[in-house]
């Protein structure tokens, strides 16, 4: 048996489990974009970023439109699990800061959503 | 609320250095969610097609913007480096204290260079200066 509201599980606030839950996914995300997060700026500093055609190119050659998916996943997860730390320690009022949490948790979906939507249409459209 | 008991806040303690790494780091942290929807914003005008690339790159090619972009580099290289030092306390290293607030020196040492390093990168064009 749970303990944990089903509003508590929605919210991903509150006691039983969910916090152990939130402290290791910080950390998994946090080791994965160690390395992404450095490809990332290494790639873009040496890329001639004012050329569509080589910024394309780059984009959906090989390796990097999967890892591009990946950075932004593990980046969405562990920017959401970190904003949400900081509404719950500076946002007052349980209303404001419920409301608060739905938002940066939508806005996460939704910026997530759209960047891996991009990498896939770049890299999808070279190929067809 | 006022009458309850509360734990410990931070207006107790003695101001410590390592105080505004800890501070620094949520801080960055939240600007870096803000370069996330660049990085997403930047993808979806590449995807776009050409004229949209080039939409983006007026913006992101002016001079407060990319003063902002080097803002979020630079948050990028501190989150990095303090992100590395969580990651040794949860395995259990260096969390005495006087090995916090040395470990705290190395990381503002080694992104100050790192961002020394990337500022001459971005802003000395390679090649010979005349």
């Amino acid at each position: 048996m749970s303990l944990r509201s089903p509003l508590g599980a929605v919210l991903g606030t509150g006691a039983a489990r969910g916090a152990v839950h939130h402290w290791w996914v910080q950390r998994v995300s946090a080791v994965a974009l160690v390395p992404l997060g450095l490809w990332l700026l290494i790639s873009l500093l040496s890329l001639p970023l004012g050329d569509y055609v080589a910024v394309v190119n780059w984009v959906a050659r090989g390796w990097n439109p999967v890892l591009l998916v990946l950075l932004i996943g593990a980046a969405a997860w562990h920017s959401r699990l970190g904003v949400q730390v900081v509404i719950e320690d500076y946002v007052h009022g349980a209303g404001l800061k419920t409301a608060s949490l739905l938002l940066s948790a939508g806005a996460h979906l939704l910026v997530a959503a759209l960047g891996i939507y991009a990498v896939l249409r770049i890299a999808l459209r070279s190929i067809g | 609320m006022g009458a309850r008991p509360l734990s410990p806040h931070l207006g107790i303690y003695r101001f410590m250095h390592t105080m505004s790494l800890s501070i620094l780091h949520r801080f960055t942290g939240v600007a870096l969610a803000a370069g996330l929807v660049v990085l997403a914003w930047w993808l979806l005008a590449l995807a776009g097609g050409e004229t949209a690339y080039g939409v983006a790159l007026g913006w992101l090619g002016a001079w407060p913007v990319k003063l902002l972009l080097f803002a979020l580099l630079c948050a990028f290289l501190y989150h990095l480096a303090n992100g590395l030092r969580h990651l040794l306390w949860d395995l259990g290293l260096g969390l005495e204290k006087h090995e916090a607030r040395r470990s705290a020196w190395v990381v503002v040492a080694a992104v100050v260079v790192a961002i020394g390093l990337f500022g001459y990168l971005l802003f000395c064009p390679a090649g010979p200066q005349p």
